[in-house]
């Protein structure tokens, strides 16, 4: 399996991410330089946290603008799988490919942490390994997490069952003392209509190797290669 | 812009008399600008040079000492540590996010500039004390310019310091510092090389923002400080980030002959330094500098401190595949002059000649002051100051009160709003071991940092405090299972001109020097901050130690929190019950004097020998060094990390109870160790001759301490937890 991970300028968990696929995962994997305009032979893209554009004018919104940005829309189109990750996410709420907004973090403060995640769905391309219900504990690290989104469309994103993570305690409560940045519906995740782009604050990359402290990002990397390897491709 | 006279400058009578004779005429208005940032005390150390030719500065594990941006030390497999810390103290005094951001961005340019790449950040900071709006709105200020440019950046701020204490209100201390990773084989330095190569500026455009930075920072704060808001630079850190790829890559490419980054006193200084490094001369036209802003006067271009530049000496004929690397990250590149070989740094405006000076002369020919060193009145008196006269506290209340000091109490209010983690290195997290471990991807090693200095027994006695700070920072090290390798130091102090205050420098030196000696971590690096005084006075003596150690295996290190039931709990090195300069004296009777607990250099030695030994042969399960609070605040530390009580029992023998439960004195670690591992640990102990006894159990939910039998300790960990978890966010409320 051949990943692409997009590189802006400003972007810092480039290499993190990188290092997974090619050292923990063992799969072939390239950086994409952010003005290459076309994408081809990649089977999953990555899109790195970091400070694409140093989050000028608002997270992500100037990256969006990026020459390969619609090289990764048709990507996704035609069914790529995209993982975006923090300020990944940030972008793909930017370009549209998610839906929502992402406000500063209710206490205004960046915020690094660990986190408790209940896994709401394990039929999907970035869950297959995990267990509904399942609580995951993975790394955040950002100033603006606190997704927001209208009414409408959060009740569309529940009732369509694209919610993937949700922040809660260790026993998988749910509630705002567990939520570390005020995010409606304490969401740390989505996925797109088709679910095969899926947005999260959380770091997977930061726990998946047993020495970092935790495994618990390795199971949605592999859930990636599980999901590949059934398509048969 | 307001022309500034010589001594509004910075510079005396005598110096301007010296810089008539060396040019036989009177400088221009730009040359005396030159003249008065290079003989600053932050860009030619002209009050600390003699003390700190002290330091030792040498051993087979150094690559590079003092004297180029950072210090490098070996760790093997053709791999090396770059290292420096740094201060912002006066920028951040009057504008703290900005102040701390740009402390950050600089540091971090010391290090790639040196071909390395950052891989982590340290800080060390001092705040005033007691309930004080100012000190609150510092204190956010200064966290959140941290992280706003390390974040950015994306290397990860593992570990640091925060004290608080009254003689830093007014004048808060921020000291940065990191480290970086290189191939021996890829390290820059800032040589001007060859006659006739060209000098280039790349990064960002250069604006009238920080002119005269140099000058403020060595001069007392005053009411009058606000003013000098334009001295402090703003920071870009996206811009930073750019800057920092694009050298790394011509490192990489082989490109670059020197490499010197614009910091303090910007373009004067980085041209002067490059040039003196091998006693060329240098010519640049300042039209040729991009600018941001427009009409700049020469002098602004040369004095100005805009952030996120670098100078650099291309291999010859690499200028254009230069240009190319920039351009790709957006970035300027400009050839602006040439090294020559007449001695001479020349500033041209196109055509005319604006100023000509000898190079030496800005750079060796700094003048030197050796100042009168003076006894202050006070340190006689707290050293003999008799302990008899202070009550006991009881020790229940005592251990609640000093676990919600904001010296003592968990920092993570401070380090959750740094990212930590990013560049996936981190192995043991800042608060969970006694000093930040990281792993080296692509080998088996780890490395460790940390930051130290208790400036409060500095203070109280200059010479035993520096030698605390040293072996504080070794111990630490030696804690997680590292060898301690180097140090580097940032030397906060207040008016060297003050007699009271040279002694202080003095004997500072003096006693970490020995320390370093003794412990074999040579000084690589360091910067120096002087006249850190506001109208009251003096802050504490504040030498600051940054100290690396190499783990030859990442999987034998260790953490502070105590693992399992029915372990037993011992403290290596030799107890003494020495209040003197404790947290515990401040904190419960308001008092910061006493003798200081002695250092012991070949004690702290054969214990860092014999705590390494145990990490390595994974005998020990949790180690932890006893400093401020004492061993009481050592072992609710360990119970609290671990989520689990512990069960001690001494006996006092009749002396201070306090003094058994809350003295700081040096050379002593707590350790958990499972029985098994006992007998080994005893011949072990035995073999490096450390001293140690065996003091109690891990278990229960409860800190339970009795003394003779009679409990007088029993408070839940859940309990000590909460206070000392809350503290610092209780304090920002």
């Amino acid at each position: 399996m051949k990943f692409g991970v997009v590189v802006f300028p400003g972007s810092n968990c480039d290499a993190d991410c990188y290092h997974v696929v090619q050292t923990v995962l063992g799969h072939e994997v390239d950086y994409i330089w952010h003005q290459q305009a076309s994408l081809t032979g990649y089977d999953a893209l990555i899109i790195p946290g970091g400070f694409s554009y140093g989050d000028y004018l608002r997270t992500g919104a100037i990256a969006r603008f990026s020459p390969i940005m619609p090289a990764v829309i048709d990507f996704a189109n035609q069914g790529g799988l995209v993982l975006g990750i923090c300020n990944g996410f940030q972008i793909l709420l930017e370009a549209g490919l998610l839906p929502g907004a992402m406000l500063k973090n209710r206490s205004l403060k960046f915020i690094c942490d660990k986190v408790n995640l209940k896994v709401k769905r394990n039929d999907t391309a970035f869950t297959n390994q995990l267990r509904v219900n399942e609580v995951i504990t993975l790394p955040i690290a950002h100033g603006e997490g606190n997704y927001f989104c209208d009414e409408e469309t959060l009740t569309a994103l529940r009732d369509e069952n694209r919610i993937l993570f949700t922040y809660c305690n260790a026993s998988g409560n749910e509630g705002v003392e567990y939520n570390p940045n005020g995010s409606v519906a304490n969401i740390a995740g989505i996925v797109n209509r088709q679910g095969n782009v899926l947005g999260m604050m959380p770091h997977p990359e930061r726990c998946s190797e047993k020495i970092l402290g935790g495994m618990d990002g390795y199971s949605i990397f592999a859930s990636i290669l599980q999901s590949f390897q059934e398509a048969g491709r | 812009m307001k022309e500034l006279t010589y001594r509004e400058m910075g510079l005396t009578d005598h110096e301007y008399n010296q810089i008539k004779n060396i040019l036989g005429r009177e400088p221009n208005y730009l040359e005396t600008g030159v003249f008065s940032v290079m003989w600053s005390e932050h860009c030619g150390y002209k009050n600390s040079r003699p003390l700190l030719r002290e330091f030792p500065t040498e051993g087979p594990q150094v690559i590079q000492g003092p004297g180029e941006n950072a210090g490098v030390v070996d760790i093997g497999d053709g791999q090396a540590l770059v290292f420096k810390i740094e201060s912002h103290n006066h920028p951040s005094a009057i504008e703290p996010y900005q102040g701390a951001a740009t402390g950050v961005g600089g540091i971090l340019r010391d290090i790639f500039t040196m071909g390395a790449r950052p891989i982590a950040m340290l800080n060390s900071l001092r705040f005033g004390g007691g309930q004080d709006a100012r000190v609150r709105e510092l204190l956010s200020g200064v966290v959140a310019g941290i992280g706003y440019y390390g974040n950015c950046m994306g290397i990860p701020n593992v570990g640091g310091e925060v004290y608080f204490n009254e003689t830093y209100k007014g004048n808060p201390l921020v000291n940065a510092m990191c480290v970086g990773l290189v191939r021996t084989d890829e390290i820059a330095l800032a040589v001007a090389s060859e006659v006739g190569s060209s000098i280039m500026i790349v990064g960002a455009k250069t604006g009238r923002d920080g002119i005269h930075g140099a000058t403020f920072a060595s001069a007392e704060l005053s009411e009058k400080s606000k003013e000098k808001r334009p001295s402090v630079q703003v920071g870009d850190p996206f811009m930073g980030k750019l800057l920092m790829e694009a050298c790394l890559e011509l490192i990489k490419e082989d490109l670059v002959a020197g490499m010197q980054d614009l910091g303090a006193a910007g373009l004067t200084s980085s041209i002067a330094e490059a040039a003196s490094k091998k006693g060329r001369g240098v010519v640049v036209d300042v039209s040729k500098v991009p600018r941001r802003e427009t009409d700049m006067a020469p002098y602004e271009v040369m004095l100005s401190e805009s952030q996120e530049r670098m100078l650099i000496i291309p291999r010859p004929g690499a200028e254009a595949r230069i240009e190319a690397i920039f351009d790709k990250w957006g970035l300027d590149a400009t050839a602006i002059g040439q090294v020559t070989d007449d001695g001479i740094f020349r500033v041209m405006d196109s055509k005319s000649v604006v100023a000509e000076v000898p190079v030496m002369a800005l750079t060796e020919g700094c003048p030197v002051y050796v100042r009168t060193a003076e006894e202050p009145e006070y340190y006689e008196r707290c050293r003999t100051y008799d302990m008899n006269l202070v009550p006991q506290a009881n020790p229940q209340a005592a251990l609640k009160k000093l676990l919600a000091s904001p010296n003592i109490a968990s920092k993570k209010w401070i380090f959750s709003q740094y990212d930590y983690q990013v560049m996936t290195n981190t192995v043991i997290m800042p608060g969970d071991g006694d000093a930040a471990v990281l792993r080296i991807k692509g080998t088996r090693k780890g490395v460790a940092f940390t930051t130290d200095c208790n400036s409060r027994m500095v203070y109280l006695d200059p010479y035993q405090g520096g030698m605390m700070a040293v072996c504080e920072a070794a111990r630490n090290l030696a804690c997680v299972g590292g060898k301690p390798l180097a140090l580097t130091n940032c030397l906060n102090f207040g008016n060297p001109e003050k007699p009271n205050v040279y002694w202080q420098m003095k004997h500072a030196i003096a006693g970490m020097s020995a320390a370093a000696k003794a412990l074999d971590t040579p000084v690589v690096s360091g910067n120096v901050s002087l006249y850190n005084e506001t109208s009251a006075g003096a802050i504490f003596p504040t030498p600051v130690v940054g100290m690396v150690a190499l783990l030859p295996d990442i999987d034998l290190r260790c953490d502070m929190a105590f693992k399992q039931d029915g372990d037993l709990i011992c403290i290596l090195g030799r107890v003494r019950y020495e209040l003197g300069g404790s947290e515990y004296l401040s904190v419960c009777h308001g008092l910061e004097t006493g003798a200081v607990p002695a250092v012991n250099l070949e004690e702290e030695r054969s214990l860092l020998e014999l705590v390494q030994e145990l990490v390595k042969e994974q005998i020990v399960q949790s180690c932890h060094d006893i400093s401020d609070g004492g061993a009481a605040i050592t072992l609710a530390e360990s119970a609290i990390k671990g989520k689990i009580g512990c069960h001690i029992k001494v006996n006092s023998h009749g002396a201070r109870v306090d003094g058994l439960l809350f003295s700081e004195s040096p050379g002593q670690v707590v350790i958990s160790a499972k029985r098994s591992d006992m007998e080994r640990l005893v011949q072990l102990a035995v073999e490096h001759q450390v001293e140690m006894r065996t003091i109690g159990t891990v278990g229960g939910d409860e800190i339970i301490i009795e003394d003779n039998d009679i409990e007088i300790i029993c408070l839940s960990v859940q309990e000590a937890s909460e206070i000392w978890s809350g503290a610092i966010e209780r304090f920002m409320k």
